[in-house]
């Protein structure tokens, strides 16, 4: 179905390659998952099999690939729109229309399907995808996972062969991630079509695919999962556990890897891992029965937190249940409508500029929104200026951070987590004694996200304070000592990770559902209690 | 059998889903408003078209509009400079001066214009009555805006005028897409301790806000383009020539026309012949163009009843207005020299009744189902 013959890729002569010389072959009906380290090349690999590299990026391109056996080297993606279909990695920039039908049938439309059918086809992706209830809804209203799942029936409601999916599941909370998924397991499984899907969160997909494409500096690998993921550079918690205990074949899914692990629960048995409780530091944050409101839509009922230094808060829940807003008031970006939030005993609304900043720094979604300069090193010496603190301590907290970023380099031309990290260096600079993040880990590879994790255990042990909203329950594994569960509005969990995340499925890290009964939260912690049982 | 007999509205059922009014009927109705605000400069009769239009938006408004507001302060801004230019630049006539302000009189090489001197009440007015006309027009546009996506509308184009309306919409859609990128980065900034007001923090927000626009755009047209945008269709090269020629011959043939018919020397028969000519021209190649495009159209807006009470409510707006004014002439344009406290004719109001009741006779928008 899709032949790549030789490709080789970069945006400039002289620019490194970004991809070299790939061949493969990806047969009509099978899911493949591509996987690589941020910058590998998985994004211009997808984008290449509907032409949008080269033809709208520019370029070299060497090499041809083929798809249904048409060529892109002289078909522009347009006219390949009748047998690829490709989802964008964020869903709002590729919506073309105003509400959810209408961007359904907008690439229909254009191939210029019969009304009827057409009319037929959407209704039926509306009833694959469950989006029924939000038909006649505008895009703008829609909660994330809504908004991926319309970009998905939108690239599939023209029957394409061929679906290619950058990232779906980035942005999305793990109930909606999982929903998303299984609406795509279903549309390959029921209508044969051809996927290939590019993520970075492994443990949400790999059981799901048939076929793994690992993009590697010295070129591409395939083959099965259980194959592919022993030795691949990223793999998720399950794996890693399989590759610790040396299960074969390496199980993908926590019901294999249950099967295989009891004999490992048996040696474990009566020990768990071992978190420091919540320490007792200096208060930095209180929340105090806090009400919040856009207009007249309630945001957050009755929140009540404390947050004291060096202490990791992880506040998660479901896409649009508030952790966003209560970052913000964290931040003072907002105020309560009742109750009040304070931050080292100020309220933080009241503070203006550096004044702010010296209290709390908050990392937003968009890290790019912070950066202003065209050079990393204009951009670290005027937070040096803003910060009031001695030039260079930016780019010294930069060079911790992401030892590998250039001075002269774009801030918008670094990769994802390299940008996050430029960010936290920023806010790191006025040494804020509460430090916000909201969705750091988006489009970090495991590699990144351990480093960022680690810093930010760093920054607790300080005497920081940070609170981070995320999805990422494998991050809140590894780096939070408390989390805090919120559902429309209100607090529905709020104790020791150890315990909120144990009893909640939703919420539960891979390793703690393989090891239950006993309470593991990473594969770290089962490595260490491993090797103290053996030295007993 | 076929389910083409179905009409498109039956199968999930009128009632739940609602309907909006065609955009191309509420378009219409703010035209012939326009019209009708541009033909008077009754202050009363303008403030409450405009109280009427901001009624009519607020019922009927699409979800997202918000754009009302905005078109309301660019009124307001337009009404405050005709009256301080009128205030400044304008001429001497009239008896009521309010105050004397330290006048300049330019040379006569920079037109001679006199720059302050004594502030006339009748000239005060006359700027703010013409102001007030040009804000009415513009909301009148606004309120379009609000009422009929631009989108909704691209679907009532002729297939082949497609591309070109989708750049119009684009380029409409990307300003309060700008408005709501400033405000995100304005509070970005914010957390990095940076002015969040003034000149230097505008052009701080300035750099990031254009690199996320022209981001966004990029990313757009990609996805626009992998999903068939400006496809071929069967056309063959020659015959794409051959409609660019036409649509040339058209553009030229009518700029010609045009300019004649405005011009007293061209002969009116050649004028008039040439913008027929480049009528027939642009509609051969709308009609050749397309044959070969096979967009379809995802339930096409109907026109209806809504529609037709839509239009009727403004053309019947612009028809008592005109006989308003053919009647009491001086009602509807107030003198400003000698300053008379402006009436309202039965006319005006019956004018302004025909023009509101749309707020209540169109469909209403589809509610939504929890």
């Amino acid at each position: 179905m899709i032949e790549f013959d030789d490709v080789s890729f970069r945006y400039d002569a002289g620019t490194p390659w970004i991809l070299r010389d790939v061949c493969l072959r990806i047969p009509e009906g099978e899911f493949t998952l591509v996987v690589g380290t941020t910058g590998s090349g998985k994004s211009t690999l997808l984008r290449a099999i509907n032409g949008l590299v080269p033809h709208f990026t520019g370029g070299e391109f060497l090499g041809d690939v083929r798809v249904h056996g048409r060529s892109i080297r002289i078909t522009p993606p347009r006219e390949l729109a009748d047998v690829v279909g490709y989802v964008p990695q964020d869903p709002m920039s590729g919506f073309v229309t105003d509400t959810v039908e209408e961007e359904l049938a907008y690439a229909m439309e254009g191939l210029g399907v019969a009304p009827t059918t057409m009319r037929r086809r959407v209704e039926e992706t509306l009833d694959l995808l469950g989006l029924d209830d939000v038909r006649v809804r505008p895009l703008v209203a829609l909660s994330g996972g809504q908004r991926q799942r319309v970009a998905i029936g939108a690239a599939m409601a023209s029957h394409p062969r061929v679906l290619i999916l950058d990232e779906p599941t980035s942005a999305l909370d793990p109930g909606a991630a999982e929903e998303v998924l299984a609406s795509l397991q279903r549309i390959v499984h029921d209508l044969g079509v051809t996927a290939v899907i590019a993520e970075h969160r492994l443990e949400r997909v790999v059981q799901y695919v048939d076929r793994v494409l690992v993009l590697e500096p010295g070129g591409v690998r395939e083959g099965i999962p259980q194959v592919m993921m022993t030795d691949a550079p990223i793999a998720p918690p399950v794996v890693e556990l399989g590759r610790l205990a040396g299960w074969n074949p390496l199980p993908l899914t926590i019901r294999d890897a249950r099967r295989e692990a009891e004999p490992l629960r048996r040696i474990l048995v009566g020990r768990s891992s071992q978190r420091p409780h919540p320490p007792v530091g200096v208060r930095r944050a209180t929340m105090d029965s806090v009400d919040a409101a856009y207009g007249r839509t309630p945001a957050l009922r009755g929140v009540d937190i404390e947050v004291r230094g060096g202490q990791v808060l992880a506040v998660m829940g479901r896409n649009g249940a508030g952790k966003s807003t209560l970052l913000s008031l964290l931040a003072g970006m907002i105020t309560p409508t009742t109750g009040h939030v304070q931050v080292d005993g100020v309220d933080p609304s009241r503070l203006e500029g550096p004044e702010l900043v010296r209290h709390v720094g908050l990392v937003p979604q968009n890290p790019t929104d912070l950066l202003e300069c065209a050079t990393v090193a204009d951009e670290c010496r005027l937070s040096d200026r803003d910060a009031r603190v001695l030039a260079g301590t930016t780019r010294a907290l930069l060079a911790l951070l992401a030892p590998d970023v250039r001075d002269d380099t774009h801030p918008r031309d670094l990769s994802a987590g390299q940008q996050v990290s430029l960010v936290l260096a920023i806010i790191l600079a006025s040494r804020p004694p509460l430090v916000v993040l909201d969705e750091p880990t988006r489009g970090l590879d495991y590699p990144t996200k351990s480093r960022l994790a680690e810093h930010l255990r760093d920054l607790a042990s300080q005497g920081h304070a940070v609170v981070i909203a995320t999805h990422d329950v494998e991050l809140v594994a590894e780096v939070a000592d408390t989390v805090l569960i919120l559902a429309d509005g209100e607090v529905v969990a709020h104790g020791p990770t150890s315990e909120v995340v144990t009893s909640s499925p939703m919420f539960a890290p891979q390793v703690t559902k393989i090891m239950s009964p006993g309470i593991w939260l990473t594969v770290a912690d089962v490595e260490s209690a491993l090797a103290e049982e053996r030295r007993a | 059998m076929t389910a083409t007999a179905i009409a498109p509205d039956t199968i999930v059922g009128t009632a739940r889903l609602g309907r909006w009014t065609h955009p191309g009927a509420w378009w219409l109705w703010s035209l012939l408003l326009a019209v009708t605000a541009s033909r008077t400069t009754n202050p009363l009769f303008l403030i409450l078209l405009i109280c009427v239009l901001a009624l009519v938006v607020h019922r009927r408004e699409r979800p997202g509009g918000r754009t009302f507001t905005f078109f309301l302060r660019i009124a307001a801004v337009i009404v405050v400079i005709r009256v301080l230019a009128q205030m400044l630049l304008g001429g001497a006539w009239g008896d009521t001066v309010i105050a004397t302000l330290p006048s300049i009189t330019l040379p006569v090489w920079a037109a001679g214009l006199r720059l302050g001197g004594p502030v006339v009440l009748e000239v005060i007015l006359a700027g703010f009555y013409d102001g007030l006309r040009l804000a009415a027009i513009i909301l009148c546009i606004g309120a379009a805006n609000a009422l009929a996506s631009p989108r909704r509308l691209l679907k009532s184009l002729p297939s082949a005028l497609y591309e070109f309306g989708v750049s119009i919409v684009i380029a409409l859609t990307f300003a309060p897409q700008l408005v709501h990128d400033i405000e995100r980065v304005r509070t970005s900034r914010r957390l990095r301790g940076r002015a969040t007001r003034g000149p230097r923090a505008f052009a701080g927000a300035a750099l990031p806000v254009l690199h996320s626009a022209l981001d966004q755009s990029i990313e757009l047209a990609a996805a626009m383009d992998a999903r068939g945008y400006g496809r071929m269709g069967t056309a063959h090269a020659r015959e794409r020539r051959f409609v660019v020629a036409l649509i040339g011959v058209a553009v030229i043939a009518g700029a010609i026309g045009l300019f004649g018919l405005m011009a007293a020397q061209v002969p009116a028969v050649l004028s008039w012949s040439l913008a027929a000519g480049a009528l027939g021209a642009a509609a051969g190649a709308l009609v050749l163009a397309s044959r070969h495009r096979n967009r379809t159209v995802y339930r096409p807006d109907p026109w209806g009843r809504s529609e037709w009470i839509v239009v009727a409510s403004g053309a019947l707006t612009l028809v008592i207005s005109v006989l308003t004014t053919a009647l009491s002439p001086l009602a509807m344009n107030p003198p400003t020299d000698p300053p008379t406290w402006p009436s309202l004719p039965i006319g005006a109001l019956l004018a302004l009744v025909s023009a509101g009741c749309v707020g209540y006779l169109s469909t209403s928008r589809p509610e939504e189902t929890p």
